[in-house]
């Protein structure tokens, strides 16, 4: 059965250990309420599909660190160039995981444009990420994700999710003081 | 490829960038910079982001930023028209200290300009609250580190607005 997309960050956050992890739209949402590692989450609610750029900066600036973006299906196709741009910086510290649920869930529901037979994985692949994966189910992705985590990228993830069930509140930390946080966190080497 | 007091080189440019410490140049080629492309690519000390679409550029930005360097966005005015949204919710909204050099298609010295990226691009960032200031020859070209300077004081971007095509 495909996993939720709750189980889905489940998942995440219990293979998470110190990777700084950019997220945005409904994922934002749902990952403050399973993160361990605040002071190192970027959750955006207002960077309109920019999500990936901003990882990738992050990627660059500390090859050091793992990064993980965790984007909707919607988002990326608003951004998406930078398959393309990360594809050809080819950022090996960089894990991108697109939530895909065919829909634009933060406005309604309404369905992405070529919803059913559009593939990230194509689109990565074809870019130039390093490794492409393609989920559906929490078990099977569980048992992936160690050594996705350890692996070279750059690689994207892309994880079939049913949508998030009801309407989440939009977390009390601001992306500003978030931004602040995270610069700090990076410069003491948490 | 070298200095000249009536025209821009991108030299001179580079010299600049490098000397107030930027450590990423982020970017997408305009008609205007390829002389500043070439030696760029030629420089190891400034590492070159190039981007498919300037909307990128200000979330790259971003995240070089969280990562503790020193970037400049360097684009055209066309594309900061394109990149106008990521402008706002993630340069004006975030506070980022940031660098921007833009390349002022279809300025002219006498003022008659007739291209609508040069007629529309200070007022939108006079409209954005965007501070601006203008490079016409290597003259100025410290206006580059004030404005870095200024954008960390104000945290906000700052446009560099480069007048010329670079020699």
């Amino acid at each position: 059965m495909t996993m939720t997309a709750r189980e889905a960050h489940d998942v995440l956050a219990t293979h998470r250990t110190d990777e700084v992890v950019v997220t945005e739209m409904t994922a934002a949402l749902l990952w403050p309420f399973v993160s361990k590692r605040q002071e190192l989450d970027l959750c955006l609610f207002d960077c309109m599909g920019k999500a990936s750029s901003i990882g990738l900066g992050i990627a660059l600036a500390r090859p050091d660190r793992t990064v993980m973006v965790f984007d909707g299906d919607g988002s990326l196709l608003m951004n998406l160039g930078s398959l393309v741009t990360i594809a050809g910086l080819a950022p090996a510290n960089l894990i991108h995981v697109v939530f895909e649920n065919g829909q634009y869930e933060v406005t309604g529901g309404q369905p992405i444009p070529a919803a059913g037979t559009l593939s990230f994985v194509k689109l990565a692949a074809g870019a130039g990420y390093r490794q492409t994966f393609d989920f559906s189910e929490a078990e099977e992705f569980a048992a992936a994700l160690p050594a996705i985590l350890d692996s070279t990228g750059p690689t994207l993830v892309c994880l079939k999710v049913q949508s998030t069930e009801r309407t989440l509140p939009i977390p009390e930390r601001l992306t500003a003081q978030a931004v602040s946080e995270v610069t700090a966190a990076l410069a003491r080497g948490d | 490829m070298g200095t000249s007091d009536h025209g821009l080189s991108a030299r001179a440019v580079v010299e600049e960038l490098k000397r107030c410490g930027i450590s990423h140049v982020v970017w997408l080629p305009d008609s205007e910079s390829k002389h500043l492309y070439e030696l760029l690519n030629d420089d190891d000390s400034l590492k070159l982001v190039p981007i498919c679409r300037e909307g990128e550029a200000i979330g790259v930005a971003l995240g070089l930023l969280v990562g503790g360097r020193t970037p400049a966005v360097v684009i055209q005015n066309t594309g900061l028209f394109e990149s106008g949204d990521s402008l706002r919710g993630l340069g004006l909204n975030l506070n980022l200290p940031l660098l921007m050099l833009i390349s002022y298609r279809g300025w002219r010295a006498d003022g008659a300009i007739t291209d609508s990226a040069a007629i529309y691009l200070e007022p939108v960032l006079k409209g954005w609250g965007i501070t601006s200031h203008l490079v016409k020859s290597d003259a100025n070209v410290h206006l580059i580190g004030g404005a870095l300077r200024e954008a960390g004081v104000q945290r906000r971007p700052v446009a560099v607005l480069m007048a010329q095509e670079y020699v």
